[in-house]
């Protein structure tokens, strides 16, 4: 725990990383969360005072508060990731497959996947270089050309199996590497504050389901939930490569090492402005390093939740992540561990007065 | 015996890119070592492990070639910490984005091959068919790390770690063409109980995927009487041509063509009908793509054969290998070198 003047701020240690690498590493396609769900529930038991699995899966759990007037804050995190489903078997071991999400489909080429419950390897190949000619490989593949292999053998997968990339967690000098950290960033950031509630609000912690389905989780969850505010944490694209001919690089989105991204506005929301300043606020008071996310395309569960009921405010935090819906996204620890401790200060300052704050 | 498949496991993670095989040189000749009675290594990194047969000297002998290089990516330069790089042998650049890699800088550092957003890319450029030269390898340290540990010139392998799947198949980089490599040994380990009259160089060759120079120059020392390439061949997966293919699991194949001596097919098809081996015919009208083509003309010629082993997703992070088609090549192998005797030579003629 990291003292400040008022507070004490959760850190990621070696748990924490360990916990990151076993929800990065677990499969869990949207519609199909069963597998993170499990480590979700077995992690926040001891830590709720109520915990239920919804009619879509979602895990609601709720921390209690003590005192007067508390607001009932709602932090969600969406369990899923992108993914592909078998939807035809062409025998001896080939498989159609059609993808869940936003997954291009020349990330797909020449991966290892992993399908169903029992894991089964299989690989998604491409015609050998030397039978191509030039024009060819300069088209992109096309999903409908593509197949699952699991090797010359039928039976072990069904259609409507689930499946995901194969990549196993791994840490890159002071970054993070792994399959899915959008969102399992954010669930095991959930998982952590859960842990370390600030008595005086009431956390309504949702681990969502199917948001790269249509936000579909967090929109009944919310509802269930009835929160004043909320607060969605997710990973966030980071452009922050080198432009092909060395000219600055305008269009990041956001960056690695700057600290988690605060949203103002993308597809799906405009953010609520008095939380964005109340972040903003809270990392200047804490001295903790922010980055506000290029305004732009994306979206997350706060699309869905902003409208719920009567309107909720909301407000997305991200840890900037490269390489999103691909085989091995890359963050960094740093972010991850600001990320953490800016939405815990923020929980920490919150009032009841922020929100008769004018918009 | 050896255990292949572990053995073969143990190659697919043994660096060892074309012109840079030492690493896998090394495993190699390690496995090799109890089951011939000679070792070394030629000028160009090529292994050869010579095992002498039981007819009077002189001896005739067969060279049976497999090459140990892998294809791979060289760095070429660091644009603020993220790494440009070339090919090393042939790669389809659609098949590179998004790869697990291992930057072999000061110490080996863990990757990702990334194709950058399009919105980084030129105009021309289309996303999913970005070539190799604006692809970047990420390894998710800071520019001023990357600067110390990199340098131009330093090897990017492929990551993939092996595995199995189904129907006794396995799945790994390089198995082009450790495969063979394989195959070879379970050719020296067959050897080991089989009387041989001739000699056998059995070569693990170099550079095969950019110049052939190792099999080039290793025939021309060891001068063989025949010489046998043993390659990986396109095995039948979806969108290839299926008379261009093989079947997986379903044998090795013997390969016809004009690298290729008639008299040497005949016999080795023969002998694969003799003894029950299931094998396909391979033709190759033009370059065999494999050391049989540059040993074929070392020094005044010599007799060549290629013997195929059909992978899936060929120069791929995921290559598809039956491991019964490895054991079935290296007893073709061995039956047909336990099979040589003193009058062999004499059969191979042209019988226009």
């Amino acid at each position: 725990m990291k003292k400040t003047n008022e507070f004490s701020l959760p850190r990621i240690g070696a748990t924490q990383i360990k916990l990151l690498e076993k929800l990065s590493n677990a499969c869990a396609v949207a519609g199909d969360e069963g597998e993170v769900r499990k480590i979700v529930l077995e992690q926040i038991g001891p830590h709720a005072d109520e915990v239920k699995v919804d009619a879509l899966g979602n895990v609601l759990a709720y921390h209690r508060g003590t005192g007067e007037k508390r607001l009932r804050v709602m932090v969600a995190a969406h369990m899923d990731e992108v993914g592909f489903m078998i939807t035809a078997d062409d025998g001896d071991g080939f498989y159609r497959f059609d993808v869940v999400g936003g997954v291009d489909a020349y990330k797909l080429v020449g991966k290892a996947v992993l399908i169903g419950k029992e894991h089964i390897p299989g690989v998604i190949g491409i015609k050998p270089v030397h039978l191509t000619n030039a024009e060819e490989r300069k088209r992109p593949v096309e999903l409908e050309a593509l197949r699952i292999d699991i090797g010359p053998a039928a039976g072990k997968v069904k259609v409507g199996d689930r499946a995901t990339f194969a990549t196993r967690f791994t840490q890159l000098g002071p970054s993070l590497c792994g399959k899915a950290l959008d969102d399992r960033l954010g669930v095991a950031t959930l998982i952590e504050l859960l842990k370390n509630a600030p008595p005086h609000i009431d956390l309504l912690a949702a681990f969502t389901v199917q948001e790269e389905n249509g936000l579909r989780g967090a929109r009944v969850a919310s509802f269930a939930l009835m929160p004043d505010l909320a607060f969605v944490l997710d990973a966030t694209p980071a452009h922050d490569l080198p432009t092909w001919d060395g000219s600055e690089n305008a269009r990041y989105n956001s960056r690695l090492g700057m600290g988690p991204a605060i949203y103002v506005a993308d597809t799906s929301a405009l953010h609520d402005p008095r939380l964005v300043r109340h972040l903003m606020v809270t990392a200047d008071t804490f001295g903790i390093p922010y980055q506000i996310r290029q305004p732009g395309g994306g979206g997350t569960d706060a699309g869905a939740i902003h409208k719920q009921r009567a309107g909720i405010p909301s407000v997305s935090i991200s840890v900037p992540t490269r390489y999103l819906h691909s085989p091995a996204s890359i963050a960094r620890l740093a972010d991850w561990q600001n990320d953490l401790a800016l939405v815990q200060a923020a929980l920490l300052r919150l009032t009841p007065d922020l929100l008769k704050e004018t918009r | 015996m050896t255990d292949i498949p572990a053995f073969l496991k143990r190659m697919l993670s043994a660096p060892g890119l074309s012109g840079h095989e030492a690493p896998i040189r090394a495993l190699i000749e390690e496995t090799w070592q109890p089951l011939v009675h000679e070792l070394n290594v030629s000028r160009m990194g090529s292994l050869h492990g010579l095992r002498c047969g039981s007819g009077p000297t002189p001896r005739p002998s067969i060279l049976v070639a497999a090459h140990m290089d892998a294809i791979g990516l060289m760095v070429n330069g660091n644009m603020d910490g993220f790494l440009r790089v070339t090919s090393i042998g042939g790669l389809d650049p659609r098949v590179l984005p998004h790869q697990p890699v291992t930057v072999h800088g000061r110490r080996d550092l863990p990757g990702v091959l990334v194709s950058p957003p399009e919105r980084l890319l030129p105009a021309n450029v289309t996303e999913g068919a970005v070539p190799i030269e604006y692809l970047l390898v990420d390894t998710g340290l800071t520019p001023e790390e990357v600067r110390r540990l990199v340098r131009v010139g330093d090897l990017v392998s492929y990551a993939q770690p092996p595995f199995e799947t189904a129907g006794d198949t396995l799945v790994g980089h390089s198995l082009d063409n450790r495969a063979s490599v394989a195959a070879l040994t379970v050719c020296l380990d067959e050897l080991q109980k089989r009387p041989h009259t001739w000699d056998l160089w059995a070569v693990a060759s170099t550079q095969e995927e950019v110049s052939l120079g190792g099999s080039t120059t290793s025939a021309f020392s060891l001068r063989p009487s025949l010489a046998v390439a043993v390659d990986v061949t396109f095995a039948s997966s979806p969108g290839c041509p299926s008379h261009k293919t093989f079947p997986l699991g379903k044998g090795p194949t013997i390969t016809w063509g004009p690298n290729i001596h008639p008299a040497l097919f005949e016999a080795f098809r023969d002998l694969a009908e003799r003894h029950e081996i299931p094998f396909n015919v391979e033709v190759t009208p033009r370059h065999s793509g494999t050391d049989a083509y540059a040993m074929q003309v070392v020094a005044e010629g010599i007799p060549c054969i290629v013997i195929g082993i059909p992978l899936r997703y060929m120069h791929t992070p995921v290559e598809m290998v039956a491991l019964k088609d490895i054991t079935r090549a290296g007893r073709l192998l061995a039956e047909f070198i336990a099979a040589l005797d003193e009058k062999f030579m004499d059969t191979m003629v042209w019988k226009d």
